[in-house]
C-alpha cells in the first residue's frame, strides 16, 4: 500500500442562496410540499423560456473571486442533454467550454473552473409501490460547480480542502453549504499510482458521499480497492463508484448511469453572459475578509495561539462576536478564552455586555466561577452583569470577618487535612482554598483567603 | 363569421375555435378584430398541440406574450390553426390532424409550416393571423396563399409561449390580407419582453408610417444568387416586371451578391434539427401530453416518442442528435455555425454598401399539389430563398406580386436587423404596383 499514492480531484456542487430559481421566479424554499415551487419555466411547459437570475450571477462571481479565480468577461451557457424524469427539459442548462471562472487556488489545491448551472428535481422511489414520484421543487435551483485539479494526495488532504472550501463559501455567504440538506455535494475523481510515477493512473468517479467523513472513508476504500486491483496485475476500469456509508464500501454504479454523450451546445435561449470590469471589481471590493487573511490578522493583532485562532476563524459568527468583545474589553486573550467556549447558535448576550462581565472578573469584583453563573443568567434575563451580580449576591466577599468564619467552618469539617496543612504540608493549601470557595458559593476572594490561611 | 369558420373547417385549416370569445378590453387598435393563432403558440382555453399527437388536447395553463399583447389591444383570439407538426415542413401536410388545403385551389397545399394561418387569412376567416418562422414558415405559405407574411428581425417579437423548434431561428410572424394590416399587427406584438432573454430592447416605431415614404428614396438590391437559371421562368418574369416598375417609379435597383447563399440549406438543416433535437426532449410523457407506458422508463420514453412524433419530426430529431454527437460536433454543428456567420456577414456587407432592402422571389415555385413532393430534400428546397433571413436574423416580408397559371406568387423584401420600417416602405410600394 505504501508503494502507492492516491491522486484526488474533487467536483463540488454548491446551491446558491437565492430567493428564486436560476432561470425563473419560482421560490427556492427548502422543505416545501412537492411541486409547489414550480412555474411554466421550471416545469418545462411547451413555450416557456429561461431568464437568468441576476442575484445568482452575483453570488457565483463572489464565490469565484473568493476562490481566487479569474472571472471571465464573457461566459456562455450550454445545454447538457440527457433524458431523466427529474430533468424536465431533457437538458440541464450549464456552462461548458466557456465557464464563468477558471484558474483559482484554495488550500494549496488548484481550482480548474467554477461554472454556473441549474439543479435537477428529485425522483422519489420509495413513496408509491411500483411507481416513481417526481418532485420538481429543486429543478432550476442555481448551483455552482467547483472543479479542482487532481492536486490532493490523501483522503485527509481532500477533507481539509473541503473544510476550507466550506469555510470560504460561508464567509462570502453564497450558500448554506449544508451537506445533509444537499446544498453542498461532493463527487471525487480518484486514481492510484506507484510512488514516484508522474503519469496519472486511470481514475474512477466516486459519488454518493453525504458527509465529509464519508468522503474521507470513501476515498480510502476506493484507493485500497484500486491498489488491490493494480497489485494483482489488473487494470482499473474507468467507471462510477457509489459509496455505501452503511456498509462502508464502494461499489460500481449500474453501467446505465455512465458513458453519456451529453451533446453539449450553446444554449440559444440565453445570450452570452457578459460582465463588465466594474461589475466584477465592485463584487471584489465588497468581499469580506477571508479565513486566511483573518488568521494572519488574529496572529498579529491579538497574539492568539494557532489553536485559538483556528477555533475562532472556523466559525464566522463566533469570530465576529469575539472581535467585538475583545474591542470592548480591551483584552483579546480573556475575550478569546471566554468566546471559544461558546456556540455561535447561542449568542444572546451582546458582546459589549459580555465585555462588562469579563471586566468585572479582571478587576476582581467577581470570581471566574461566579462569572459563569452570571453569564447563564444574563442569557435568560437579558440583564447586565452588574445587576445580575447584585441580584444573585455574587460579588466577591473580601471582609476578613466573613472569610475567617468560613475558614473556621472548613477547619472544623476537615480536621485531618487541616492538621496536615498546619504541620507543613503546603500542597493542601489549594484544596482548602477550594473548600472555602465552595462554601462561599464562589463569592470569597481567593487571594485574601490564601493570605488568611498563611496567617495560621 | 360562422360561415367562414365552416368553410375553413372544410379546408382543415382550423384546429380549434373559440366561438364565444369577446374582447377582454373596451377599446384598442384591434378592438373586436378576430385573429387566428398558429397551434404552436400558447393560448388559454384552446389546445396548443403543435399539430402533433404527442400534444393532442394539451391546453396551456399560461399564455404566450404575443397573445396577451393581442388581447390587450382588443383582439379576439378566434381560433388555432393547423400546421406541420412542430413547424417542421413546408406544406402543412405533416400535421397529425390531416393536411390543410389551399383556399385558392383545394388540390394544392397552402405551404407551411404556418399553412393554416395563411389559409385562414386567404379564405377571409380572419383579417390577421399569426404564425411562426424558422426557415420561411410564414413567408412561403403567404406566397402560396396570396397574402402578406412577415418574418420580423430575430429578437423583435417575444418568443415566450412559442413552442420552440429551433430557438436561434424561431420568430413569431404575422399574416395580413394587406401590408397595412400586417404593419398594424406587428407593432402590437413587437418589443422587449422580460420573459424572453433574446428579445431586444429596441423601440417599436409606427410601421404604418412607412406607407408615406417615396419609392424614389429606396435603393433595392437584387441578389443574383436568388435568380438562378433553374428558377421557374414565369416567376423570374414576374419578378423582373416588378423591378422594372419600381425602377420606373424612381427606385434605384442594383445587382448585388450574397456569395454564401448556396450554403444556406445545408447549414439550416444542421442547425435547426440540432436545436430541435434538444427542444423536443421535454416531450417525454412524464409531465404532460401523450404517455404510453411500457416495461420501465426507457420503454415509456421510446413508446411515447415513437407513437407521439410523426416521420418528419423523428427524422429531424435523429439528424439533430447525430450532428451534436461527440466526434461529429466539430464537423457539422460548429462548421455550420461558422458558415452561418459568413451568411450573416454577406447581408451586413450588402446593407452597409448603401442598399436599403433586397428583393427576391419568396419561393422557387407556386403552390404544389398535395402529395406532389414526397422527397424530404426536395421539400427542404422550398426554404431556399427564405431561410437565409432566419440564419442571419434579418427582417423579411412576402407580398403578393401576381399569379402564375392562376396561382399566387410572392415577392420577398429582406431588410437589415430592425429595419422593419424600411421593409414596410418597400412592401407598401410593392403592393401598390
Amino acid at each position: 500500500m505504501s508503494n502507492y499514492e492516491m491522486v484526488v480531484g474533487l467536483e463540488v456542487h454548491v446551491q446558491l442562496k437565492t430567493k428564486t430559481k436560476a432561470f425563473c421566479d419560482s421560490p427556492t424554499t427548502f422543505g416545501a410540499e412537492p411541486n409547489v415551487n414550480t412555474c411554466p419555466v421550471c416545469l418545462a411547459l411547451p413555450g416557456a423560456l429561461p431568464v437568468l437570475n441576476a442575484h445568482a450571477v452575483e453570488l457565483a462571481v463572489r464565490a469565484a473571486l473568493a476562490l481566487g479565480c479569474n472571472v471571465h468577461r464573457t461566459s456562455i451557457f450550454a445545454r447538457k442533454n440527457y433524458f431523466y424524469p427529474d430533468l424536465p427539459k431533457g437538458y440541464q442548462i450549464s456552462q461548458y467550454d466557456r465557464p464563468l471562472a477558471t484558474a483559482g487556488r484554495l488550500a494549496g489545491v488548484g481550482i480548474t473552473r467554477v461554472h454556473m448551472e441549474e439543479d435537477a428535481g428529485k425522483s422519489i422511489h420509495d413513496r408509491y409501490t411500483g411507481a416513481t414520484a417526481i418532485d420538481l421543487n429543486r429543478a432550476g435551483v442555481p448551483l455552482i460547480e467547483i472543479v479542482s485539479e487532481p492536486d490532493m494526495r490523501s483522503a485527509q488532504e481532500a477533507r481539509r480542502y473541503l473544510q476550507t472550501l466550506k469555510q470560504v463559501l460561508e464567509y462570502v455567504d453564497v450558500s448554506d453549504v449544508d451537506m445533509e440538506k444537499g446544498s453542498l455535494r461532493v463527487d471525487a475523481n480518484v486514481s492510484a499510482r506507484r510512488m514516484g510515477e508522474t503519469k496519472l493512473g486511470t481514475k474512477t468517479e466516486v459519488k454518493n458521499m453525504n458527509t465529509f467523513s464519508g468522503v474521507e472513508k470513501a476515498l480510502e476504500a476506493e484507493f485500497v480497492r484500486q491498489v488491490a486491483v493494480l497489485e494483482s496485475g489488473g487494470r482499473v476500469v474507468q467507471q462510477t463508484m457509489l459509496w455505501d456509508g452503511a456498509k462502508g464500501e464502494v461499489r460500481p454504479a449500474r453501467s446505465k448511469e455512465e458513458s453519456h454523450d451529453y451533446r453539449y451546445f450553446p444554449e440559444p435561449d440565453l445570450p452570452p453572459l457578459v460582465l463588465s470590469d466594474s461589475y466584477i471589481e465592485e463584487i471584489r471590493r465588497a468581499l469580506p475578509e477571508l479565513p486566511d487573511a483573518r488568521r494572519t490578522r488574529y496572529r498579529e493583532q491579538y497574539a492568539l495561539s494557532d489553536q485559538e485562532i483556528d477555533e475562532l476563524v472556523a466559525d464566522q459568527p463566533l469570530a465576529a462576536y469575539f472581535e467585538e468583545t475583545a474591542t470592548a474589553l480591551g483584552d483579546a486573550k480573556s475575550a478569546a478564552n471566554w468566546v471559544r467556549g461558546m456556540s455561535s447558535s447561542a449568542l444572546a448576550v451582546r458582546p459589549a455586555q459580555l465585555a462588562e462581565l469579563l471586566a468585572m472578573v479582571k478587576k476582581g469584583v467577581i470570581s471566574h466561577t461566579a462569572a459563569k453563573t452570571i453569564f447563564d443568567d444574563m442569557e435568560k434575563s437579558g440583564e447586565r452583569a452588574e445587576r445580575v451580580a447584585d441580584r444573585l449576591g455574587l460579588r466577591k466577599v473580601g471582609d476578613d470577618d466573613t472569610l475567617r468564619q468560613w475558614i473556621v467552618e472548613v477547619k472544623a469539617e476537615n480536621p485531618t487535612e487541616w492538621a496536615r496543612f498546619v504541620a507543613g504540608e503546603t500542597k493542601l493549601q489549594k484544596l482548602l482554598v477550594g473548600l472555602v470557595m465552595k462554601k462561599s458559593k464562589g463569592k470569597a476572594d481567593p487571594q485574601r483567603v490564601n493570605e488568611l490561611l498563611l496567617l495560621h | 363569421m360562422n360561415a367562414n369558420f365552416e368553410r375553413a373547417a372544410g379546408l382543415n385549416i382550423i384546429l380549434a375555435e373559440d366561438r364565444d370569445a369577446r374582447p377582454s378590453v373596451d377599446e384598442g387598435p384591434l378592438y373586436d378584430v378576430p385573429v387566428a393563432i398558429k397551434d404552436n403558440i400558447a393560448t388559454l382555453r384552446m389546445p396548443t398541440s403543435c399539430g402533433s399527437r404527442i400534444l393532442e388536447g394539451y391546453v396551456s395553463p399560461y399564455e404566450a406574450t404575443v397573445v396577451s399583447r393581442l388581447r390587450a389591444a382588443g383582439a379576439v383570439i378566434a381560433c388555432k390553426t393547423n400546421m406541420d407538426e412542430f413547424a417542421m415542413g413546408s406544406s402543412t401536410e405533416h400535421s397529425a390532424f390531416g393536411p390543410a388545403l389551399n383556399p385558392v385551389d383545394r388540390t394544392r397545399v397552402p405551404g407551411g409550416s404556418s399553412g393554416g394561418s395563411a389559409a385562414a387569412v386567404a379564405a377571409g376567416v380572419v383579417p390577421i393571423a399569426f404564425g411562426s418562422e424558422t426557415g420561411g414558415s410564414v413567408r412561403q405559405p403567404a406566397a402560396f396563399c396570396g397574402v402578406v407574411g412577415v418574418k420580423p428581425t430575430y429578437g423583435r417579437v417575444s418568443r415566450f409561449g412559442l413552442v420552440a423548434f429551433a430557438s436561434s431561428l424561431d420568430q413569431v410572424g404575422v399574416f395580413g390580407k394587406t401590408v397595412d394590416d400586417a404593419a398594424l399587427a406587428l407593432r402590437i406584438i413587437a418589443g422587449r419582453d422580460p420573459m424572453d432573454a433574446t428579445s431586444a430592447d429596441v423601440p417599436v416605431p409606427d410601421y404604418r408610417a412607412a406607407a408615406t415614404r417615396p419609392v424614389s428614396t429606396l435603393t433595392i438590391g437584387r441578389p443574383i444568387e436568388y435568380f438562378p437559371d433553374a428558377l421557374d421562368p414565369a416567376i423570374r418574369e414576374r419578378c423582373d416586371e416588378v423591378l422594372d416598375r419600381l425602377r420606373e417609379q424612381g427606385a434605384t435597383i442594383r445587382d448585388v451578391s450574397l456569395p454564401h447563399s448556396g450554403l444556406a440549406i445545408p447549414v439550416y438543416y444542421i442547425i435547426a434539427p440540432a436545436e430541435a433535437s434538444s427542444n423536443l426532449a421535454r416531450f417525454d410523457g412524464v409531465r404532460y401530453g401523450l404517455r404510453i407506458t411500457g416495461e420501465g422508463l426507457t420503454a415509456m420514453y421510446e413508446a411515447t416518442r415513437s407513437k407521439g412524433f410523426g416521420t418528419e419530426v423523428t427524422r429531424r430529431i435523429l439528424l439533430g442528435t447525430y450532428v451534436l454527437s461527440a466526434g461529429y460536433y466539430d464537423a457539422y454543428y460548429r462548421k455550420a455555425q461558422q458558415v452561418r456567420a459568413l451568411i450573416t456577414e454577406d447581408f451586413r456587407r450588402v446593407f452597409a454598401s448603401g442598399v436599403d432592402v433586397l428583393f427576391t422571389p419568396t419561393t422557387p415555385t407556386p403552390a404544389f399539389k398535395l402529395g406532389a413532393v414526397s422527397d424530404p430534400y426536395e421539400m427542404y428546397l422550398n426554404d431556399i430563398f427564405t431561410c437565409t433571413a432566419n440564419l442571419a436574423g434579418n427582417a423579411a416580408i412576402s407580398v403578393p406580386i401576381g399569379t402564375v397559371n392562376g396561382l399566387p406568387i410572392g415577392g420577398q423584401i429582406i431588410a437589415p436587423h430592425f429595419g422593419e420600417q424600411t421593409m414596410f416602405a418597400a412592401a407598401y410600394a410593392l403592393e401598390r404596383l
